[in-house]
């Protein structure tokens, strides 16, 4: 693509998600349909930070979604009735048990590191399964909501407003997009793309190779979490079917379905999923056939993704 | 206290003989073909259900015998028309592939049997107690256990002893070289497959009898059967039969103890594991 294109294309990205809450629901949508999207699309694009740009394979973020939106969900329910703040304890929570994980892991490769992030993965499940005492098992966190911001000279009322909530999301996806583009632009980034690449070469040029493997997933489980507070603070609830491993591979098909290899790709990707699992589930029982088919469907016709086929089409 | 102590290491067997059935399945397929099948847990649902319903035409012995076998036939279809696509191709697809298959079969299952869960009759003979003194040894665990092993056996026989096994053993160290020494590898992999299939179709059999049958049965087993493999080591047999027994007898010891954590205890090993022994236990180095 050339940088004109891109421009553009980053341009009308970001005017169609502005404008969201308003032609949504002209086309069949509704509000809270855009509000999933960007919170999907803003954790396969955190997924995609380490799955597309630094190609170490996790099936396993799951948990850290998860763990952010536990956090999020007890802290505003038992400490401290304040949205920002269960934010920044859920995020924390995750991207401490990301950190603590993460040596255990990096030093792994290909189906080995897929295996373990899966198992890992599984672990939070259980614990927020068995725990009930604290996380409601089976049930959930419940009985509680998200709580307007308190910016000190204002106070804005994201509970009861749909639009204000989902521009509030849209805002915090919109830092971490940015951080996270940043991030891949800089020095740091071009090393983990090097990686990437050939990691044997990138260890002959005296790259750190297990402590960038580690940093990315630490980045990017932390973004993941971002993503799972948001989520419990759009549902006012949250269970343990967040931290499936079942979630972690629908992280892993938007990334793919979108284009692995693009930034914004993940978001296309979340887009076509959120809404097809969204008609689907509402037209059939059987949503979850359907959704497996689509699996193996993406897999088998389309494993470049959406902007792939156009790269490739653009290409001469 | 001994009782109760035995009670659970001979039940934490049982339970570790599944995973390691089940592993086995996953590692053969993992180690020819490296790809995780992650629809392993469906099979062994299939495995369960297929008996179920086979039972009131051929008993329960017929049921058991050929229920596997239907199982691993419907496994070589999937690795014919879909896996087999994937091969040579980043591992992400194959796992993603397999990830939409148990969602399928899982639905599917539970499309056609239902979702409630089904009683699964076993014998009267087999379901009392061998003895009154230690009651959990009832007919139907020793025969299970007594099974397993016959069936471990036969996979090591199977692999040691026949050229077939010869190739899949070759084939996992050195594919390339086995399909230049004129192996039809296609073949071999589809064969492989279905073997590994079998070995959940099995397992899936013999778990209904005690854990009952629903759709999501595999689920349970899936997960602990991956950490049998990464415990024993990838790339070696031995090590994931070592694995699912250890984690097995480890979560039995520690539902004595500590009944809440019996389910955390094999992901604390899998952790011990991974930190000071990366490959596994019996993992040889450098593979993965």
């Amino acid at each position: 693509m050339r940088p004109l294109d891109k421009r553009a294309a980053d341009a009308l990205v970001w005017a169609l998600l502005l404008t969201a809450p308003f032609w949504l629901t002209h086309v069949g949508g509704y509000v809270e349909l855009g509000s999933r999207v960007i919170i999907y699309a803003l954790a396969a694009m955190a997924l995609n930070f380490l799955l597309g740009f630094t190609g170490a394979l996790s099936f396993g973020h799951a948990a850290y979604f998860g763990l952010g939106a536990y956090g999020t969900a007890l802290t505003i329910k038992y400490l401290y009735p304040s949205t920002p703040v269960g934010m920044l304890v859920g995020i924390i929570a995750a991207t401490i048990a990301a950190a603590i994980i993460g040596p255990m892991i990096v030093r792994l490769r290909g189906v080995y590191f897929a295996m373990c992030t899966i198992a890992f993965g599984q672990v939070f499940y259980f614990i927020a399964f068995q725990w009930s005492s604290v996380t409601g098992g089976d049930d959930g966190v419940s009985a509680w909501h998200r709580m307007p911001l308190q910016l000190g000279f204002a106070s804005i009322e994201i509970f009861k407003d749909n639009k204000a909530f989902y521009y509030f999301a849209l805002a915090v996806f919109a830092v971490c997009a940015a951080v996270m583009a940043m991030l891949l632009r800089s020095p740091f980034g071009h090393t983990l793309l090097a990686i990437r690449e050939n990691e044997r070469r990138a260890r002959f040029l005296g790259i750190p190779v297990d402590r960038h493997i580690w940093l990315s997933w630490v980045i990017s489980c932390l973004f993941v979490s971002v993503a799972g507070a948001l989520y419990a603070l759009l549902n006012d609830f949250v269970d343990p079917r967040a931290l499936r491993w079942d979630q972690s591979g629908n992280f892993v098909i938007m990334a793919v379905l979108g284009g692995m290899r693009s930034f914004w790709g993940p978001l296309i990707g979340a887009a076509i999923f959120i809404v097809l699992q969204d008609y689907v589930s509402s037209e059939t029982q059987n949503w979850m056939s359907f959704i497996g088919l689509f699996f193996v469907l993406v897999v088998l016709f389309f494993p470049r993704g959406v902007l792939g086929i156009i790269r490739r089409k653009a290409a001469p | 206290m001994t009782q109760l102590l035995l009670f659970n290491v001979f039940n934490g067997l049982i339970i570790g003989a599944f995973y390691a059935l089940m592993a086995l399945g996953l590692s053969l397929i993992l180690n020819l073909s490296g790809v995780i099948n992650f629809a392993h847990g469906g099979f062994l649902a299939i495995g369960g259900y297929l008996a179920y319903t086979l039972i009131p035409y051929l008993g329960f012995w017929g049921a058991l015998l050929v229920s596997p076998f239907l199982v691993a036939g419907i496994g070589t279809l999937v690795e014919r028309v879909l896996i087999r696509r994937l091969y040579g191709r980043d591992p992400l697809y194959s796992l993603l592939l397999t990830f939409g298959l148990a969602f399928m079969i899982e639905d599917g299952t539970r499309f056609i049997w239902g979702a409630q869960s089904l009683p699964y009759q076993i014998p009267s003979w087999l379901a009392a107690p061998l003895s009154n003194r230690y009651f959990f040894l009832t007919g139907y665990r020793v025969f299970m256990v007594v099974l397993v092993t016959i069936a471990v056996l036969g996979l090591f026989l199977i692999l040691n002893r026949t050229r077939l096994g010869l190739r899949i053993r070759a084939g996992t160290l050195d594919l390339e070289t086995v399909s230049v020494l004129g192996v039809n590898v296609r073949i071999l992999r589809n064969l492989n497959f279905g073997l590994g299939i079998y070995l959940a179709g099995l397992a899936g059999v013999l778990a209904v009898g005690m854990l009952g049958l629903q759709p999501t049965v595999g689920d349970n087993l899936i997960m602990p059967s991956f950490i049998a493999i990464i415990v024993g080591g990838l790339g070696s047999l031995p090590g994931t039969l070592l694995g699912g027994l250890l984690i097995g007898v480890a979560s039995g010891v520690t539902s004595v103890f500590f009944p809440s954590a019996s389910e955390a205890v094999i992901y604390v090993m899998m952790a011990a594991i991974l930190i000071v022994r990366p490959r596994g236990l019996l993992g040889e180095e450098g593979r993965f």
